[in-house]
């Protein structure tokens, strides 16, 4: 019976080895490792639009066709960009060990990705232990860079804190009489933290709000029968709401059959990355958005226009917001990279880099973008809501509001929950 | 009151839901003695047919009434082929096994059917929401509930009856019966175990399947959506008694209704309140409610 | 195999692999840190099986060692690797001489259940409480050992080192734990618990006992995790961790405590190869290597060591 345990254990080791040696080399290319979620429940509205959108930015930028302010160079800096795509499921354990195997077994020059919070959160201390040029592109707690400070991380996406603030003043805009506001949010940190900072913003924006219920259905529920009987006993004027994907699919769809909107208004946080999908669910006067001026509040520009239209022509759907804060993210790295380069052909040293990146302010497809938290390493950048609308079955917004950045972002040195709660001293919001 | 009434028919719907979920899972046990975890593949593959046979099915302009029996088909067929072909390609060699072994090798089928799921599907979001809606909704106590929900709790007392049925008053379910008490004597007393086995996980995946197909339209279905069915449906299980049909009707119920009253007045407990019913169940109960010790051997 | 000497063969192992953790690439050394802190869960976990204690729920200790050892870490300034895992063994214990007494009376997939229950309400209870970071955690400190206080790198290979020499230690001592008239007990009661009361030894005592081995092995694994990524989370003490551990001491074989560290460390390597080369279907790869380990392993990993001699290892 020997041959048959050895050959098992050679068929196993094989299954594993085999798609190493399907990897080839090319000359000084710039090693880029992606980490986005590829399975589970965030693959489809998250994951998968992020490493699409980085796939297509990565080839047009090899083959020189995005246009300006990037049509100078190909690749960064001349250098072909070469990507390693990694599944980011698995929890944080495994998250760090393959960070350290992007890092050090696998040479990358730079790793880009993070959806979840948790994630970032273990990644950030090792991006400095490894001295790993690092990106977050997604992930939305304010404590990366108020709990401490890097040197080779940056985030080139916005807090989560902007997006409820700005859900908030909306709200308040739009509906200044409300009485009651209600929450439905995951049980975890992203909808503890969401539902926290809204209910912090309507304090201190109206104070004589109530908050009738807050839910917190557990992750991935998919039923959310009780949750909205519980909703419309409470029957609140506003039910704020960050879920995302397919809870929020299913709430929605659940939620519309059973009235639970019909005379209330509804705010989805993260709306956007589900609009067109769900056009003939969501009710009229939703108010939706997209973490940032993602999607379809991005502004007009000849870099949005190839960006939209090269996503759909290859993806058969237009970008949501994950898309364009990946586009951001490898656009940073970019523009961060040339500048340090200046004229030289040559890769600039890692700390050339980030000194270049620290306080940058580059174009993406969504517009402008400041590294100005953080000293120098998270972005702010305006933001946009607006009301859903269904024209003709399509899903459209209407009465568009966008916030400048710093009108929504709390001043350098100020931790998010305290400028909330503290009154929004040296908001700027004209 | 309003709230009491919300508490009693969200449970309910609740129950339904997972009597549904668990019933197959509880069968398989009870004549395998195989904690079946890709339960949670069928569950997602069933969602899955489901969703995308619908999908076509609007896509092509039929009449609404006909997707119900549509759901139900697509979740039985394809619970019935991958049932079937499991226990026949790998579980077949494996008889015989430790309890705990065979747990491994469902996990290994899980995790291979949800790439499997992965690869067929994609990852992006299923809709099948047009029989979901087409019945509108109806206002109990000034709360409306969707119709839908309601005819599922009538489809769960329809399958418990038809377990209890089938168990109790068939000559196939007698024999089942006789199987799950003892396997080796009703092996030596001529009785096909093997075939039992054959036909009872390929219906326990049926059920499985049929779980997602009719909760496909109510949702959106995504990669993992069969996660914590498994732990649900283990959960629910084990409160009634594993392999006890009225257990998992009975745990369904107690879960459904204190997770309702948890959710309407003490949101936080959410989370573990299924698990904190089983702790408890089990203090009291160890083999759970409807559970029989098994005899202890001198 | 048995005739070499267990002892003498982790004494060899722990001779050999130390000098490699100074030299190994950074990576390597971290990946089997975590496969060894993981493996020392395992080990414990094994000691449990062979008493028919299948735990689906050792992520309560898990979690508890790795978060008790964050806690003192950020709230006590207590940041020393060796106080740390004396505390995380501590509480490790006082909670399983709890919880123990009540659980111990159950068997099978009852004991599974409810000990999985019990992890449960732990991570719904750390996911609710906003103070501790919820579901994103919170980070931890490099440690110091005994006192001293090495660069970052220095300290990946120290910690390495004492994960090595705690797992080879362990290990070594619960050989000699299932030798002993307890372990053997254990293994008897498997066979039949009447006969054994009958024979004047308490049952619960002797489970008792397994179920607190396990319980320290497992607070000191999650120590171990906590301090080599510097960060925890609930995740730590869900099911899906506790049920990894099932797996992999099955995929290791009872028959040898030492078997699951091997098992793990292979485990761990097979998981982030295919992470890395096949991220679209790991699951399906790593299903797949298991299905084959099963077949025509059927005594686990270790049976191509041992040759058959695999009457103690019941799977």
């Amino acid at each position: 019976m020997n041959w048959q345990r050895t050959t098992a254990a050679l068929i196993a080791a094989g299954a594993l080895m085999l798609p190493a040696l399907a990897q080839a080399q090319d000359a000084k290319p710039f090693k880029l490792g992606i980490v986005t979620f590829l399975s589970g429940a965030a693959a489809g509205p998250f994951g998968v639009p992020a490493r699409n959108a980085a796939e297509l930015i990565v080839e047009a930028l090899n083959s020189g066709s995005v246009p300006a302010p990037y049509a100078g160079k190909k690749g960064i800096n001349g250098m072909p960009l070469e990507t390693t795509i990694v599944d980011e499921a698995g929890g944080t354990t495994k998250q760090v060990t393959e960070y350290r195997n992007l890092a050090e077994r696998a040479g990358v020059d730079a790793v880009i990705g993070y959806i979840s919070s948790g994630d970032c959160l273990a990644i950030a201390p090792l991006a400095d232990e490894l001295k790993k040029l690092t990106i977050f592109f997604d992930c939305g707690t304010p404590r990366i860079f108020e709990d401490a400070s890097y040197k080779y991380l940056f985030r080139t996406g916005g807090t989560a804190t902007m997006d409820n603030l700005a859900a908030a003043r909306y709200l308040l805009k739009k509906k200044a009489d409300v009485k009651s506001v209600a929450g439905i949010n995951q049980n975890y940190a992203w909808g503890h933290d969401s539902w926290n900072d809204f209910k912090a913003s309507m304090q201190t924006l109206k104070k004589d709000v109530k908050f009738a219920t807050e839910q917190f259905p557990k992750l991935g529920a998919g039923q959310y029968g009780t949750e909205i009987s519980a909703l419309l006993v409470a029957s609140p004027d506003v039910i704020h709401s960050s879920l995302w994907g397919g809870d929020m699919e299913a709430f929605v769809l659940q939620g519309t059959a059973r009235g639970a909107f019909d005379k209330r208004t509804l705010i989805l946080t993260a709306g956007e990355s589900a609009m067109h999908r769900l056009a003939g669910q969501i009710p009229d006067g939703t108010i939706i958005g997209a973490r940032g001026p993602h999607g379809d509040f991005a502004p007009k520009s000849e870099l949005n226009d190839w960006f939209r239209k090269a996503y759909e022509a290859r993806f058969n759907t237009p970008p949501t917001y994950p898309s364009y804060k990946m586009a951001q993210a490898l656009l940073g790295l970019k523009a961060a990279t040339e500048k340090a380069a200046g004229d030289q052909a040559s890769r600039p040293t890692d700390e050339a880099i980030v000194k270049a990146f620290e306080g940058l302010t580059f174009t993406a497809p969504s517009g402008e973008v400041h590294m100005k938290l953080g000293k120098g390493h998270q972005a702010i950048q305006e933001i946009a809501y607006g009301t859903f609308k269904r024209e003709n079955g399509k899903a459209t917004l209407v009465d568009v509001v966008r916030y400048p950045a710093e009108c929504v972002n709390p001043p350098e040195g100020v931790k998010s929950m305290d400028w909330l709660t503290g009154g929004l001293k040296g908001a700027k919001c004209d | 009151m309003q709230q009491l009434v919300a508490i009693l028919i969200d449970g309910t719907i609740y129950f339904s839901w997972l009597f549904i979920v668990s019933l197959g899972l509880t069968l398989i046990y009870g004549v395998m003695k195989i904690l079946n975890i890709a339960h949670g593949s069928f569950y997602a593959l069933g969602a899955y047919a489901a969703a995308s046979a619908v999908g076509a099915w609007f896509a092509a302009g039929l009449p609404a009434a006909g997707s119900y029996l549509l759901l139900a088909v697509c979740g039985l067929a394809i619970g019935a082929a991958i049932g079937f072909a499991v226990e026949r390609g790998l579980l077949r060699r494996m008889y015989g096994r430790d309890e705990v072994v065979m747990i491994l090798v469902t996990y290994a089928v899980f995790l291979i059917l949800e790439d499997v799921i992965k690869l067929v599907w994609g990852v992006n979001p299923y809709l099948a929401y047009q029989p979901y809606t087409a019945l509108g909704r109806i206002a109990i106590g000034g709360i409306g509930f969707a119709v839908y929900d309601l005819i599922l709790l009538a489809l769960a007392l329809a399958m418990g009856f038809a377990a209890w049925f089938t168990l109790n008053r068939t000559r196939y379910g007698r024999l089942l019966l006789v199987v799950i008490h003892d396997r080796e004597i009703s092996s030596a007393m001529g009785i096909n175990v093997a075939r039992m086995f054959t036909v009872t996980f390929t219906i326990g995946a049926m059920l499985g399947a049929l779980g997602g197909a009719v909760a496909a339209p109510g949702i959106s279905v995504v990669p993992g959506i069969g996660v914590d069915i498994i732990v649900l449906a283990f959960a629910v299980s084990v409160i009634g008694g594993l392999g006890s049909v009225a257990g998992a009707a009975i745990g369904a119920l107690i879960v459904g209704l204190t997770r309702a009253a948890a959710i309407h007045l003490v949101p936080e407990v959410e989370l573990f309140v299924i698990y904190a019913v089983m702790a408890i169940v089990l203090a009291f109960r160890p083999e759970g409610l409807f559970g029989r010790p098994a005899a202890r051997k001198i | 195999m048995a005739k070499l000497g267990t002892h003498a063969l982790l004494l060899a192992a722990a001779v050999v692999l130390v000098p490699l953790g100074l030299v190994l690439p950074t990576w390597l050394v971290f990946l089997v840190t975590i496969g060894l802190a993981k493996g020392l869960v395992v080990i414990g976990l094994v000691v449990m099986m062979r008493a028919g204690l299948v735990s689906f729920g050792q992520g309560l200790y898990y979690g508890l060692g790795a978060y008790s050892a964050g806690l003192a870490a950020n709230f006590l300034g207590l940041n020393d690797a060796v106080l740390l895992l004396v505390i995380g063994a501590a509480v490790g214990i006082v909670v399983a001489l709890g919880l123990g007494v009540l659980l111990v009376r159950y068997r099978q997939i009852f004991f599974a259940m409810l000990s999985l229950a019990v992890s449960m309400i732990l991570y719904g209870a750390l996911v609710r409480s906003t103070a501790l970071g919820s579901t994103d955690g919170f980070n931890l400190p490099p440690p110091t050992f005994l006192g001293l206080a090495p660069d970052v790198e220095t300290g990946r290979r120290i910690l390495f080192v004492l994960a090595l020499l705690l797992a080879l230690g362990t290990a070594s001592l619960l050989h000699r734990f299932t030798r002993s008239p307890t372990g053997v007990l254990g293994e008897a009661i498997v066979m039949n618990e009447i006969r054994v009361e009958y024979l004047g030894a308490s049952v619960s005592r002797v489970l008792l006992i397994t179920y607190v081995i396990g319980a320290i092995t497992a607070a000191l694994g999650g120590v171990l995790v906590a301090l080599a990524t510097s960060h925890i989370d609930p995740d730590l003490a869900f099911w899906t961790t506790s049920g990894e551990f099932v797996f992999v001491a099955i995929l290791s074989g009872t028959g040898h405590v030492a078997a699951s560290l091997v098992g793990m460390v292979l485990f761990e390597t097979v998981r982030s190869f295919a992470f890395q080369y096949s991220p679209y279907t790991w699951q399906m790869v790593v299903g797949t290597a298991m299905l084959l380990v099963i077949v025509f392993l059927p005594y686990g990993l270790w049976s191509l060591v041992s040759r058959g001699e695999g009457r103690s290892a019941r799977p």
